[in-house]
């Protein structure tokens, strides 16, 4: 009743209501907000049998969560061979991936940039751009592996292609956004489209497209450490494997070289592209 | 009052758009790429016949894909919906443990050094380790199936949200917490009345954005036994019926491009 009165009087409540002050609700509507509730509540207890959740296995879980935490420690780096082995592999096929998909990512974009592409060659590439981006990099990878056979390649091919989608999107975006005056004026002059390409449109977009590539550089590095999971190369096959055979301190050195490696590589980033923008 | 204007000694005869030092550096950066794609192009390890054969491969795979298995559509449903609701109540999970870890890594709420490292290295943890890896242990600590996934699911999200949640505790207005506090509430009062408020369209848009990244990984997970849809691509392959996978794989591009848009739509309603 208070509340009601309060959400519609607004600021002059009435004084039976006055005489404690109440936080006005987010939601003003009660029927909404109450609904909200229920309805999150039904859908959790919903949900929450349909995926079996249980609060046993749930109890279960934690001795043997804290068994799998003792096992790991020590971690162990005795086959440091293979780790390290493991890990070069991922870092070269995130370099050259990023390389690879840098590249290609740039007529991607030039097609996919509403404001110097054609219509039918944007919708074209807009639409290869929502298919990479859709579909998850290890469901890419596994059909790689399918096509080209196990190891790095397939893994590399893979992040290529998501990397023209990632940075094809983003730089096309920041084609759209240039100062179109430069495109006019560098035509003016007597410029081909080419020259017009290279002249009024890559000054305005290069920073932002270096950007990019080492941000990108970054992405591709994480997932080419998971990659190796459905066999297309790097540590990622390593650290299935030792989960497998239940060499849990193996994996835990695993982890912690994955994670070392990630944030060295999302610091380095960071700071290279806070220093070229 | 005349100025006196000195003969510059030894400028440049012609004009140069960078030094000589910058010339330098840029060449070594450039350099420096150039090995490392090098030497990455080493270690790829291309296996010529299988890429000579794999046009041959694709064919046939295409060959074996194409027509989808239609009748397959009703195998599909039951675990799709698995899976958005592995996606969800992982979010849900996620939420729950991330204001009071979001609170703890905000420089401006934190109760001192010990809770801010605490809550950097959940951060860290949650976010650096892949949701592929997440599941792989949990399915070793619960068993495999769904509820791996929705544990693995919310701890890979922890991160994520926490981070964008405690970075927008950061900007509030100060002034507001001020007032609270002028009134004598407590801390518990100060959060309720003061901080949360101000944050909950940053929460809600958080949350909302990394729903749709849960559904995308949620239809991944079921490859290493944590439920969803994963689970009936996995065996589908190892069955080799790819008239079925195609039917999946349809499915979760459906599911993955709906779920943008309805995050799209309910973010634009937050912000």
């Amino acid at each position: 009743m208070t509340e009601q009165a309060a959400s519609t009087q607004g600021a002059s409540p009435t004084p039976a209501a006055a005489r404690t002050w109440r936080k006005p609700p987010t939601i003003p509507n009660p029927v909404l907000r109450y609904g909200i509730v229920v309805a999150v509540v039904a859908y959790v207890i919903y949900a929450a049998g349909d995926v079996n959740l249980d609060i046993g296995r749930a109890i279960a879980g934690i001795p043997k969560a804290w068994d799998m935490l003792m096992q790991m420690v020590p971690p162990d780096f005795s086959r440091w061979e293979l780790l390290l082995s493991g890990m070069l592999e991922s870092l070269q096929m995130a370099v050259f991936s990023t390389a690879a998909g840098v590249l290609l990512s740039i007529p991607v974009a030039v097609g996919a940039a509403r404001n110097i592409a054609p219509r039918p060659v944007y919708l074209l590439f807009r639409a290869y751009i929502g298919v990479v981006r859709t579909l998850p990099e290890v469901l890419i990878a596994i059909f790689f592996v399918k096509a080209f056979g196990f190891g790095a390649f397939a893994g590399t091919l893979t992040l290529t292609l998501a990397s023209t989608g990632f940075v094809g999107k983003l730089l096309a975006e920041a084609i759209e956004e240039i100062d179109p005056g430069q495109v006019e004026a560098v035509p003016a002059a007597g410029a081909s489209w080419p020259l017009v390409l290279v002249y009024a449109i890559q000054p305005q977009v290069l920073p932002r497209y270096v950007g990019l590539c080492i941000y990108r550089l970054d992405i591709n590095l994480r997932e080419s450490t998971i990659l190796g999971i459905v066999g297309a190369g790097g540590i990622g096959a390593a650290l299935y494997n030792s989960f497998g055979r239940y060499e849990y301190d193996v994996s835990a050195a695993i982890l912690l070289l994955i994670i070392a490696v990630v944030l060295l590589a999302e610091w380095a980033s960071g700071a290279i592209r806070a220093r070229i923008q | 009052m005349t100025p006196t204007i000195t003969e510059p000694r030894e400028l440049p005869k012609v004009w140069q758009r960078r030094s000589r030092r910058d010339v330098l550096r840029r060449f070594a950066a450039q350099l420096a790429a150039v090995i490392a794609v090098v030497w990455a192009a080493w270690g790829l390890d291309v296996h010529w016949p299988f890429v000579l054969d794999a046009p041959q491969q694709v064919g046939d795979l295409s060959a074996r894909m194409v027509p989808p298995d239609w009748s397959f559509v009703d195998d599909v449903v039951p675990p799709m919906i698995e899976t958005i609701n592995i996606a969800t109540l992982g979010t849900i999970l996620a939420c729950i443990f991330s204001v009071p870890t979001a609170l703890m890594a905000a420089r401006n709420t934190t109760l001192n050094a010990a809770t801010l490292w605490l809550a950097r290295v959940v951060v860290v943890t949650s976010r650096s380790v892949n949701e592929l890896v997440w599941a792989i242990i949990f399915a070793a600590i619960f068993g495999p199936g769904p509820m791996a996934g929705v544990v693995a699911i919310g701890v890979r999200s922890i991160g994520f949200t926490s981070k964008l949640i405690a970075e927008g505790i950061e900007e509030i207005d100060r002034g507001q917490v001020e007032a609270v506090e002028a009134t004598g509430a407590d801390r518990a009062k100060v959060l309720i009345y003061g901080i949360l408020p101000q944050i909950m369209p940053t929460i809600a848009g958080v949350v909302t954005f990394r729903w749709d990244i849960n559904i995308r990984q949620s239809a991944v997970i079921g490859l290493v036994g944590a439920g969803g849809i994963g689970i009936t691509l996995n065996s589908a392959m190892n069955l080799f019926n790819w008239d079925q996978v195609t039917v999946i794989l349809i499915a979760i591009f459906i599911v993955v491009m709906a779920s943008e848009l309805v995050s799209d739509v309910l973010r634009r309603q937050f912000t």
